[in-house]
């Protein structure tokens, strides 16, 4: 038991170590949502400041808006990309009114003002490129339907397949206010990852896509996007959103990210989304070649990722070239899983031994953390954010709570379920509360409990990916950044070595689940 | 030195439903007492009463003089032994360190070689049962597994709660000889739970018939059979002889 409890402290300061650096001079910490473009700004800003001497922390790919933002809001990152439009709708919760639609500058003033003064969040003065939603089409069935405008898609709508991304279905700025402005109806609506929307497109899957106005891929595949004809999207201008520390405390940050304001316009941005997902560019090496065009870096510091290695062409040899990586973070992942995992089996065994005592609250308190199953990974990881910020700790304990559940229901089940006479026999010949326990009822149980723990391990396994959404790192590095580039051989670089986790924790752990069973139990 | 059993006046509820309703026991030190009587009767929570299982909610309790409440229970419940119906042995645990689980737990010197000797009396070698689990036993064996349990550690008194209800009837005649022998060369005090009154015959110098969570009369079999107190006896004897039992006290 002692040393267990090292093996949590440990890998819990390892974690904490990773997750904090020393106070003085705090560096600035910037982020970025999961999809290229955001990335690739980070990316610019990240570099930026760093050729400006500024100490700078990257955390990309944070989740969805309200991953981003509420992390922004706590200061647990300090910059990352957003758009107007998104922080209108989605964050403030408002909707455009007609001074608004027809002038984008009235939206970001309402916008800028209305952060300041709720969040005492700043918006920088906005980067000079719009990136709206895009419903998108194969060129060839939008010729054919003669479709052109978001009018003309609602004549033919019925006869067509959607597929849109969750946020977008989800959005009052999305599928909701869309359907009601242009009386939109669709055959089926699919939610799709943004990652294999295109491919979906492209191969018939589905006949309508949300995307956005700048993505590289929309060029790739030969897709026309639909004028918005009614100007039912808002304006989506892009712009850096400071966090309340560094809009208070940094004025040297402020300035060096106001260089960018008014630099970039949609096309060269649809270019730089373009060498990155259609292809395959390295992000920082696109970000280098952005600031030096732009004047902002000077040639010499910049020249170190250029003459990189050209992707290789098999998947195994990708595989091989990245193998030190993908190393480091199954590391990682098995940290943040064991960490959880362990300080999950501390709590919920004894959780279950003593619900066990008190039967009658039992079921409501099993009940109540199998409800705690049922929130959505990545909801639950939000959740952490207010408390914990962005990083290891919010993650070790959202998965520590989703541990808890199957750990403590099967002790509970297991020790409740020992052979009763045999326990009360015990009782009458004398042996204590605690004999009772460690010579009868653990014993009994222990192969139900280690087949908990076995659940528990192989979901922390799969959970531990989503861990990446709020920079905890680990094998959902990959599978997010290989998401929102839509690069399947990073997807597998990330997913593969994770399943072979699942297996391998859970082929040890039944190896315990038999070295743990009672010997009347065993077959002879 | 054996220890006799006293009951005086116990009163106990499950949720209101009447368990004990004033019974009044005495089982003098060294004799069998048997407790007849349906399911329901009370004669189960009379007899947990004795090693604390059961807290009567009014009544004195005491075995060998002293009362129970006024004893630690774990230290109560290692002088007595105790055998439920199934034998409650543990089923991971050897025959061997079954049956020394009270040495074990009193921190006898040898608890094996204690555990040994109580197995020959039930006539179970140590040497071919010893190290094995209980679901390798017999029924049969397994309860004198059991018997062996409660008095390895020298208790005084053993309370038996439906013992060889389960067995067959030659496993349980082999039962009824092994728990008799044992008994007359240990000497202990022994309460038993029947519902068959020729067990009851056979195991017992006394009888109790319960009822309703009272006692309807207690006595020798000769007595309850000559001079039944109530309706209820005299059926009760009834029955027994229409079945063909050999109601035949034993010596």
């Amino acid at each position: 038991m002692k040393s267990a409890l090292a093996v949590v402290l440990l890998a819990l300061g390892s974690a904490g170590a990773i997750a904090q650096e020393s106070p003085t001079p705090a560096p600035v910490v910037v982020a970025s949502k999961p999809f290229g473009e955001s990335y690739l700004l980070a990316e610019v800003f990240a570099q930026l400041l760093e050729a400006r001497g500024i100490r700078v922390e990257r955390r990309p790919g944070l989740g969805a808006t309200e991953i981003a933002f509420g992390a922004l809001r706590s200061n647990a990152i300090d910059v990352y990309p957003e758009y107007t439009g998104t922080g209108l709708l989605a964050i403030l919760h408002e909707l455009l009114d007609s001074a608004m639609r027809a002038d984008p500058r009235r939206t970001f003033a309402h916008v800028s003002r209305a952060f300041a003064e709720t969040y005492g969040v700043r918006w920088l003065a906005p980067l000079g490129f719009q990136n709206g939603y895009a419903i998108a089409m194969r060129r060839a069935d939008a010729d054919r339907l003669g479709v052109r405008t978001l009018s003309d898609l609602a004549r033919v709508g019925p006869t067509l397949t959607a597929g849109f991304t969750s946020d977008f279905i989800g959005r009052p700025d999305g599928l909701a206010g869309l359907s009601t402005t242009y009386g939109l109806r669709f055959r089926d609506v699919r939610p799709l990852a943004p990652a294999v929307k295109y491919v979906a497109l492209a191969e018939s899957a589905v006949d309508v896509i949300d995307g956005y106005s700048t993505d590289g891929l929309l060029a790739k595949y030969d897709l026309t996007t639909l004028v918005d004809d009614r100007a039912f999207f808002p304006p989506y201008e892009a712009a850096a959103l400071v966090s309340p520390r560094v809009a208070r405390d940094r004025p040297d940050v402020i300035a060096v990210l106001g260089l960018l304001s008014g630099r970039l316009d949609e096309s060269a941005m649809r270019t730089y989304n373009r060498r990155i997902e259609v292809n395959g560019e390295e992000i920082p090496v696109v970000a280098t070649s952005l600031l030096r065009s732009l004047g902002l870096t000077n040639d010499g510091a910049v020249e170190r990722s250029v003459d990189r290695e050209r992707a290789p062409t098999g998947f195994v040899s990708f595989m091989w070239n990245r193998r030190g990586e993908t190393i480091s973070l199954t590391l990682r992942h098995l940290q943040l899983v064991i960490a959880a995992l362990l300080a999950a089996v501390l709590v919920a065994v004894p959780l279950g031994l003593l619900l066990e005592r008190a039967r009658i609250s039992a079921e409501w308190i099993v009940g109540a953390l199998g409800v705690l199953q049922t929130v959505p990974s990545i909801a639950l990881l939000a959740f952490m954010i207010p408390l914990f910020g962005v990083g290891v700790l919010p993650a070790l304990v959202a998965l520590w709570l989703y541990a808890l559940y199957p750990i403590a229901r099967n002790t509970y089940t297991g020790v409740r379920s020992a052979d009763r006479e045999a326990v009360e026999a015990c009782e009458a010949m004398g042996a204590t509360a605690m004999q009772r326990l460690v010579w009868v009822r653990m014993p009994l149980a222990a192969p139900i409990i280690v087949a908990g723990v076995r659940t528990a391990a192989v979901i922390t396994v799969g959970a531990a990916t989503l861990a990446a959404f709020i920079g905890a790192g680990g094998l959902g590095e990959p599978i997010v950044t290989g998401l929102a580039l839509a690069d399947s051989r990073l997807i597998l670089s990330g997913a593969l070595p994770a399943a072979l986790l699942a297996i391998a924790v859970d082929g040890l752990l039944a190896v315990v689940e038999r070295s743990v069973r009672p010997a009347h139990l065993r077959a002879k | 030195m054996a220890l006799g059993l006293e009951a005086s006046e116990l009163f106990h509820s499950y949720d209101g439903a009447p368990a004990l309703d004033g019974v009044s026991l005495s089982v003098p030190t060294g004799t069998v007492t048997a407790l007849v009587g349906e399911s329901g009767s009370g004669k189960t929570t009379l007899l947990r009463s004795f090693n604390r299982l059961v807290v009567p909610q009014r009544g004195m309790v005491r075995v060998g003089g002293t009362d129970v409440s006024s004893e630690n229970p774990e230290s109560l419940r290692r002088r007595v032994g105790y055998v439920p119906q199934h034998g409650g042995l543990l089923p991971h645990w050897t025959i061997r360190r079954n049956v020394a689980l009270v040495p074990l737990l009193t921190g006898m010197a040898s608890p094996d070689a204690v555990a040994d000797e109580a197995l020959r009396r039930v006539g179970l070698d140590p040497s071919r049962f010893g190290d094995r689990l209980p679901r390798e036993l017999s029924g049969g064996q397994r309860q004198r597994a059991a018997l062996a349990r409660a008095f390895a550690a020298r208790q005084q008194v053993v309370l038996l709660d439906e013992p060889f209800g389960a067995l067959d009837a030659i496993s349980r005649g082999d039962a009824h000889e092994v728990f008799g022998r044992v008994r007359s060369e240990l000497g202990f005090t022994a309460l038993v739970v029947t519902h068959d009154l020729a067990e009851a015959a056979r195991l017992a110098d006394q009888v109790v018939v319960m009822k309703q969570g009272r006692v309807e009369q207690a006595g020798t079999v000769r007595d309850l059979q000559r001079s039944p107190a109530t309706p209820y006896v005299a059926a009760l004897f009834e029955r027994a002889r229409a079945a063909g039992a050999a109601l035949e006290q034993h010596s």
